[in-house]
């Protein structure tokens, strides 16, 4: 089956460092060309590949079975409610957003039980997705915590070391990826908070990491706890994949919750993009945890500084989607079931994946790709496999062997399958 | 620093080395007043009075004081629901291109030189203040020691986002309170005296918040002197079509400017002429001097924007895109547009007239001479605190009114308070 090709969102292919040329205006003069973001690059080649076999497992982005993109029904019942309603406008928002939105993408996250709800000491604002509530936060760390260091895992979504740079925040990364056993190298984690200086802050992935889909169990995280805590550490919690990995929002939500429990002043970004298919639409909340409500309501007003700064408030329309389904018990249960979905499908390739390497009796150990959870698998895959794979079988995935298993489907698992066994053994 | 600030300074050294009496890191945490135009608008919604006036807020109102959404946005809202081939797909970091393209070549002209030679481009972004904040963080990279002036008095978020690029802000002289017009030989002289090389942010039309605009002629001095010294124009773009109702009438200066050879910016919104404030659509338009330095600014723009937001949000700019590239729909909008901008034209005249009437002290032409979406009115910060305490009438301190707020049901009212208030407070 021909792949579908949405030409409205490829980026422009890179035309090449070039010279500098001369100008008497602004100092365009020593302005080179930024080299391309690599992911945007990569679907960018996928896009101009013209084989009918392309597999395009680059973009973490959810398809169907059928390899398209996949409007959720409940977004679709969303929208025709918002554009019923007679009351519905494009007024300017207030500077944290769409407050409901706010409310109730804290309690998502959070539980609305917690103690941090209970008791008022949460400040929760609607970002431009998981991508400015990062940038938020960082931007919040940068003010007020201007000499903590912030510590990401190696391997990490690709964009967490751009933002926190771009706060100006030193970045220390850790191996979080043990390659040999294709497992968390717990190890190295717990050695690396028992070095780090009192004040850093911490970036965990709430759940399905990105890149290697390999999530701490509840005893690694308690760990993980113990040490932050006698250590006076922070915890920045990246969260965009609630529903989404396991099926259920509740597991998805243990590591935060746990360490809202625990006593942390808990900041975590959150992300609609995948749970809700909202991708292009901006759809995000920075919620942070703080002593007191007084505290509280100070934390607030800063966010909302940055962010009159930077963008005034973020976009109306995503977050009315999921603020209509959030109000609605009928439509907060087809959301449920929409999820289910999208992580069982994702599942049923894993394991089907694992199923016919098993058969091919492709060499070396594939469970990993069945034990890692959420949009992406960390294959394995070495960077001449993965230019062989994509050379030769036209499977697109990122040059560290990230596969978005989200990209498979019925009609290609087995091509997939047949493509990983020859580099393996070939490349 | 303060005794409250070396505290909290020692509290956090404390926590960060470890000897942690549990002092809050959050410690130095202050609570920063709400933003000024918010908090206003929030004393507005809490006022009981049945003839409370809000002419608080930059946001259109229709003759009955409500929300107005542009007849062909609906249109083309339902459009957009109904068309099975879309969908939620992420857009390019750039954004939406058939909408920057289009974008850029309505506030520059399609037949602009800038256009024709392939020196220009279009990075979509969060509204006008996320394209302000783009290319203010662009020029920061480039040229951190450059002085950015901004107009006395101008929006007030420009302080903020260029001081939050890591900028020095300075301002220059722009309104003259004795002739409620423009300074403009204060301004020319700003332009003189400033530094080599520095950025001036200039408003393309209906400046807000005074609403006066040089002429042709004050434009054309302005741009000699900026070019002698070598500034950087940056053009902040929020009502091209709003202020006279003509796309092209409320472009000249900017596109003046390009067809005189300058490179510039300029920073483009449509909040207010497309009725889509809260989905946050935006441009930041740029010419350069050539293609090749168009493609380089493009990826630098494209690495910013990756860090800050990685991809624009599409609804807003999905609506734009289409009614920018159809014709009927353009023409449908133009008429919006009109409707728009000759109301408010027409409750200035309004205004002026009932104060006229009233022989209200003072000279009020301004009111008729300004354009856009505010006035200045030269009411005094005591004026407007008993226009608000007595009328339950609501502006910003520094006399500003968005004239949008003002409708055939309100305005002797309104005539009536101002009259009041000249002669009493």
């Amino acid at each position: 089956m021909a792949p579908i090709k949405e030409c409205s969102t490829i980026a422009e292919k890179s035309h090449g460092e070039t010279d500098d040329v001369t100008t008497s205006g602004i100092g365009y003069s020593n302005l080179t060309l930024q080299p391309e973001d690599s992911i945007f690059r990569l679907f960018g080649e996928f896009m101009a590949d013209s084989s009918p076999d392309a597999i395009n497992l680059s973009i973490g982005a959810y398809r169907g079975n059928d390899g398209k993109p996949w409007v959720l029904p409940v977004v679709k019942k969303a929208k025709e409610i918002l554009l019923r309603d007679p009351q519905a406008n494009h007024e300017y928002l207030p500077l944290e957003g769409l407050t409901s939105f706010n409310e109730a993408a804290a309690k998502l996250i959070l539980g609305e039980n917690s103690p941090a709800i209970l008791e008022k000491r949460y400040a929760a604002v609607q970002t431009v997705s998981g991508t400015g509530a990062n940038r938020i936060a960082a931007e919040f760390f940068a003010k007020f915590r201007p000499s903590a260091t912030v510590y990401i895992t190696n391997p990490t979504w690709g964009n967490h070391k751009k933002i926190f740079m771009a706060a100006g925040l030193p970045i220390i990364e850790y191996e979080y990826w043990n390659p040999k056993t294709r497992s968390i190298n717990h190890a190295q984690v717990l050695a690396t908070l028992k070095t780090a200086l009192p004040g850093s802050i911490f970036l965990l992935h709430a759940c399905a990491h990105n890149p290697t889909g390999l999530d701490p169990t509840h005893r690694q995280w308690q760990e993980i706890a113990d040490i932050m805590e006698s250590r006076n550490l922070n915890p920045f919690f990246d969260c965009a994949y609630q529903g989404f990995a396991s099926g259920d929002l509740d597991t998805d939500a243990w590591a935060v919750r746990y360490f809202v429990v625990r006593g942390f002043n808990v900041i975590c970004a959150q992300s609609f993009s995948k749970n809700f298919g909202l991708y292009a639409e901006r759809t995000g909340c920075l919620v942070g945890i703080f002593g007191d409500e007084e505290v509280a309501r100070m934390a607030k007003s800063q966010f909302a500084y940055l962010l009159r700064c930077s963008i005034s408030h973020a976009p109306g329309f995503g977050a009315n989607i999921v603020d209509i389904v959030f109000k609605n018990e009928a439509l907060v249960r087809e959301w449920k079931e929409n999820l289910k979905e999208m992580s069982t499908r994702i599942s049923q390739m894993r394991e089907k994946v694992v199923q016919l390497l098993v058969e091919l009796k492709t060499p070396g150990d594939w469970s990993h790709i069945t034990s890692q959870i959420g949009m992406f698998s960390y294959t394995g895959l070495t960077m001449p496999q993965v230019a062989a794979i994509k050379m030769k079988f036209h499977v697109y995935m990122t040059d560290e062997g990230r596969a978005s298993m989200a990209g498979l489907n019925e009609k290609n698992v087995e091509n997939f399958a047949k493509a990983v066994d020859w580099v393996v053994r070939n490349a | 620093m303060s005794t409250s600030a070396t505290n909290r300074t020692l509290a956090i050294s404390q926590h960060l080395s470890g000897n942690a009496t549990a002092v809050s890191v959050f410690e130095a945490v202050e609570n920063l007043p709400l933003d000024p135009i918010f908090a206003l608008s929030a004393a507005y919604v809490a006022d009981a009075d049945s003839n409370k006036i809000n002419l608080g807020i930059g946001a259109y109102r229709d003759n009955d004081g409500k929300p107005w959404v542009l007849p062909v946005v609906r249109q083309v809202e339902q459009s957009l629901l109904n068309d099975k081939s879309l969908n939620h797909e992420y857009l390019a970091i750039d954004g939406l291109r058939t909408f920057t393209d289009a974008s850029a070549k309505m506030i520059l002209g399609s037949e602009s030189i800038a256009v024709k030679e392939k020196r220009f481009l279009g990075v979509q972004q969060i509204s006008g203040t996320g394209a302000v904040r783009l290319g203010s963080d662009f020029l920061f990279k480039i040229n951190k020691n450059a002085t950015v002036y901004i107009s006395d008095p101008t929006w007030g978020n420009h302080l903020q986002i260029f001081g939050d690029s890591g900028f020095t802000v300075k301002t220059y002289k722009y309104w003259n309170a004795a002739t409620r017009g423009l300074a403009f030989d204060e301004f020319l002289e700003s332009l003189k005296n400033a530094p080599l090389g520095s950025i001036f942010v200039l408003h393309a039309c209906a400046h807000n918040p005074t609403g006066v605009d040089p002429t042709h002629e004050q434009w054309k001095q302005i741009a000699a002197v900026i070019k002698e010294r070598k500034h950087f124009p940056f053009f902040d773009c929020a009502y091209q079509g709003f202020a006279s109702g003509s796309l092209a009438q409320d472009a000249w200066a900017v596109r003046y400017f390009v067809e005189s050879g300058f490179e510039i910016f300029v920073a483009q919104s449509y909040s207010k002429n497309f009725g889509l404030y809260s989905e946050r659509c935006g441009c930041l338009t740029v010419v350069t001097s050539t293609e090749q330095q168009a493609i380089n600014v493009r990826s630098q723009l494209c690495r910013l924007n990756r860090s800050s937001i990685s991809n624009p949000p599409a609804y807003g700019a999905r609506i734009v895109n289409a009614v920018l590239n159809d014709p009927t729909l353009f023409t449908e909008w133009e008429e919006n547009l009109r409707t728009m901008a000759h109301r408010i034209i027409k409750m200035r005249s309004e205004c002026v007239r009932h104060l006229t009437d009233l022989k209200t002290p003072g000279s009020w032409d301004h009111i008729t001479s300004q354009i856009g979406m505010f006035s200045y009115t030269g009411l005094t910060k005591a004026q407007v605190k008993v226009i608000k305490e007595k009328f339950h009438v609501y502006m910003t301190d520094n006399g500003r009114i968005s004239m949008a707020g003002l409708n055939e049901g309100n305005v002797k009212r309104f005539a009536e308070a101002v009259d009041y208030v000249v002669r009493n407070a």
